[in-house]
């Protein structure tokens, strides 16, 4: 009984998924696993793969709801740009001496920068939204829009150089460390956990299953449809700024042509490595983070057993093909068909 | 007033197009020309052929994302292929083609046999091509063989010295006519358009869906390998970084071409009013030289907008008159 409550579990697959590449990498690299106590917080692979993968987990959180309501956001990507373009731009940075004593002076106040940064994420997320929900665009175009011009825009902010942030406390954001791990994982956890509770402990999560079964007829039962879809890109473009911080911080510069490139396509993939249906209807956060996680140790493992990294996109051409036909119900039944041969005619009905 | 409304995007998008001509012609000294404006085809004639592929696969109610790697694709294997195999060019260019062909083909049969989302096929089509590009080479390759740069070279004189196309372009106009014969002379064609109008009901009426649908990825796929071999007139290279982003401007194009992206509704003639819409803002922002690159971007975005939400309403009033 209990094992077969584990065989169904949705967080099966990917968790074997995540298991079978770890194995992999271990067997490949002998100090895989090793963590050790260096400068004051831990260090290792596994370390490095965490703090790599908090970007991609808060996009990834992000995109489950948007894909949980039917919708897509491909323009995440874009909306990483801007808002670390805001950040790097607003907190600037360059090293005053007063006294004798060398001084970093951000251009801004840092809580200003962070808090414009990601109120224009959620205004990138909130125009997603009202495309989609009021215009009543398809999602994948409405987003298209902020894809295509939100590039754009993050050059024009930043005049098509790249910013350097010279500004010590702006790093720490996304490569400090708290209790000997990396802060920017603390941030995805927290993200993660908040919107667990929202989905679990409110009726939040049930409407926006409601939404992605059928939308008209959970608007007809009552949900506020348009108000939560509005909701969800917002929230989505928030995480893809949460993301933008991160990243900006952590390389301590905003590229507005590069950075996040393709990120869009990662988090849409982690999504769905981790169970949930591109159709709508069913998600899972948790699967999520899995997904995320299994990307950057795949990334990772690429890179250290000296393979080009280039083959990491075929890799993941591999990878999600193999996921999508595993969803497809039609290529279950087809495999099925292959290795169950069908019953000879005259023994219909006739079971051993 | 039934067969003007059917055209209504269209006209827009050809007003549009008239306009901005007329706004550059009247603001800068050199922009009225036919040579000008026979540019705007030759510099965009990969686009154009890219694009037309596109309009079928939106048509049906689908979207290919891997043109733009396909189109890398082609350009790195034919140039491995004239350059380091020393083949003949007229055998590496139709492999190219049969690969590209073949390439769309299988994404079809997975969207059509397994139900997969057009939108994740193509997405893992375009990371294996751009992928299989840097597994062949991960330096551009530069082509030197002199017939190929003598075809880059060709021009067409139209008239006197005043008005020449390219060979691309030239490639463009007949890719284009073919693809406007099929669209609406062909029972191929109809078939698309009843897909993008429903999927089921197509079914119901015994259209060949199936065959259909894997038809116009494979069509798309031979497109945007077409625009790779294209693609290497300009560049005489081949490199697994050329054409990134491609398929944005080619669903921008097609948009702006006023097919409608639920399917079912649209023309193959929009996507070059699509495609030169597109190639004139690159020159006016040109022209203008104060604006920086990235204003292009922008403003295709604000375009993009425009034309989706006047879809919408468009949309919209057709239901309810």
């Amino acid at each position: 009984m209990n094992l077969k409550s584990l065989r169904s579990h949705p967080l099966l697959w990917p968790v074997v998924t995540l298991l079978l590449i770890l194995t992999v990498n271990a067997s490949l690299n002998p100090g895989f696993w090793v963590v050790q106590w260096r400068d004051g917080h831990l260090y290792g692979s596994v370390i490095d793969i965490l703090n790599r993968s908090a970007p991609l987990m808060l996009t990834a959180l992000g995109m489950t709801l948007v894909i949980a309501t039917r919708g897509i956001d491909i323009s995440v990507g874009a909306t990483v740009a801007i808002a670390a373009a805001v950040a790097a731009l607003m907190v600037g940075g360059k090293l005053v001496i007063t006294d004798g004593v060398a001084q970093h002076i951000s251009r801004f106040p840092m809580w200003l920068a962070i808090v414009c940064a990601l109120l224009t994420a959620l205004a990138c997320g909130l125009w997603n939204g009202l495309l989609v929900a009021k215009i009543g665009l398809q999602p994948i175009i409405a987003t298209l829009i902020l894809m295509v011009a939100g590039r754009g825009v993050a050059q024009l902010l930043t005049d098509g150089q790249i910013v350097t942030v010279y500004y010590p406390p702006y790093f720490y954001i996304g490569s400090g460390y708290l209790w000997g791990l990396p802060f920017a994982l603390f941030i995805a956890a927290a993200v993660y956990l908040a919107m667990h509770l929202a989905v679990t402990r409110t009726a939040l999560g049930l409407f926006i299953q409601a939404i992605g079964i059928n939308p008209a007829a959970a608007r007809l039962a009552g949900v506020r449809e348009r108000l939560i879809s509005i909701c969800v890109y917002a929230f989505c473009g928030l995480t893809a700024g949460i993301a933008g911080l991160i990243i900006s911080s952590n390389v301590k510069s905003a590229d507005g042509n590069n950075a996040g490139n393709l990120l869009e396509l990662d988090a849409i993939l982690a999504v769905t490595l981790g169970g949930t249906l591109l159709t709508g209807g069913r998600f899972s956060l948790a699967g999520s983070m899995i997904g995320a996680l299994i990307i950057q140790t795949l990334t990772s493992t690429i890179y250290s057993i000296g393979v080009p990294p280039e083959i990491n996109l075929v890799v993941k051409a591999a990878v999600v093909f193999v996921v999508m036909l595993m969803q497809s119900a039609e290529f279950r039944s087809a495999v099925h068909g292959w290795v169950v041969r069908p019953a000879p005619a005259g023994h219909q009905g006739i079971k051993s | 007033m039934k067969l003007a409304r059917k055209y209504v995007p269209l006209a827009a998008t050809v007003t549009l197009f008239l306009a901005m001509s007329a706004y550059g012609s009247l603001s800068y000294t050199g922009f009225f020309s036919a040579q000008a404006f026979l540019n705007l085809l030759i510099d965009n004639a990969f686009l154009v052929i890219v694009a037309v592929g596109m309009t079928f696969v939106i048509l049906t109610g689908g979207i290919d994302l891997s043109v733009g790697s396909v189109v890398a694709l082609s350009t790195i294997v034919l140039a491995k292929l004239v350059e380091h195999a020393h083949w003949n060019l007229w055998l590496a260019m139709p492999l190219v083609l049969c690969l590209g062909t073949l390439f769309g083909a299988f994404m079809g049969w997975l969207i059509q046999r397994f139900r997969l989302q057009p939108f994740i096929v193509t997405l893992a089509g375009m990371f294996l091509a751009r992928g299989m590009c840097y597994l062949i080479s991960i330096d551009s390759v530069s082509i030197t063989d002199p017939a190929y740069t003598l075809l880059a070279q060709t021009r067409i004189h139209l008239w006197g010295d005043k008005a020449m196309l390219s060979i691309s372009a030239v490639l463009a106009l007949v890719v284009l006519g073919v693809a406007v014969f099929m669209a609406h002379f062909t029972e191929f064609g109809r078939t698309v358009y009843a897909i993008g109008g429903s999927e089921h009901s197509a079914v119901l009426m015994g259209l060949p869906v199936a065959r259909t649908t894997v038809l116009v990825y494979a069509l798309s796929g031979f497109c945007a390998a077409l625009g790779g071999v294209v693609f290497t007139f300009y560049m005489l290279s081949g490199y697994g970084l050329h054409a990134v982003g491609l398929e944005l401007d080619a669903i921008a194009a097609v948009v702006i071409g006023g097919t409608l992206l639920s399917g079912g509704v649209g023309y193959v003639f929009g996507t070059l009013f699509g495609v030169l819409t597109l190639g004139i803002i690159q020159s006016l922002i040109m022209f203008d030289g104060s604006l920086s690159s990235w204003w292009t971007r922008i403003v295709i975005g604000v375009l993009l907008f425009v034309f989706c939400v006047l879809q919408r309403v468009f949309e919209t009033g057709r239901k309810a008159g």
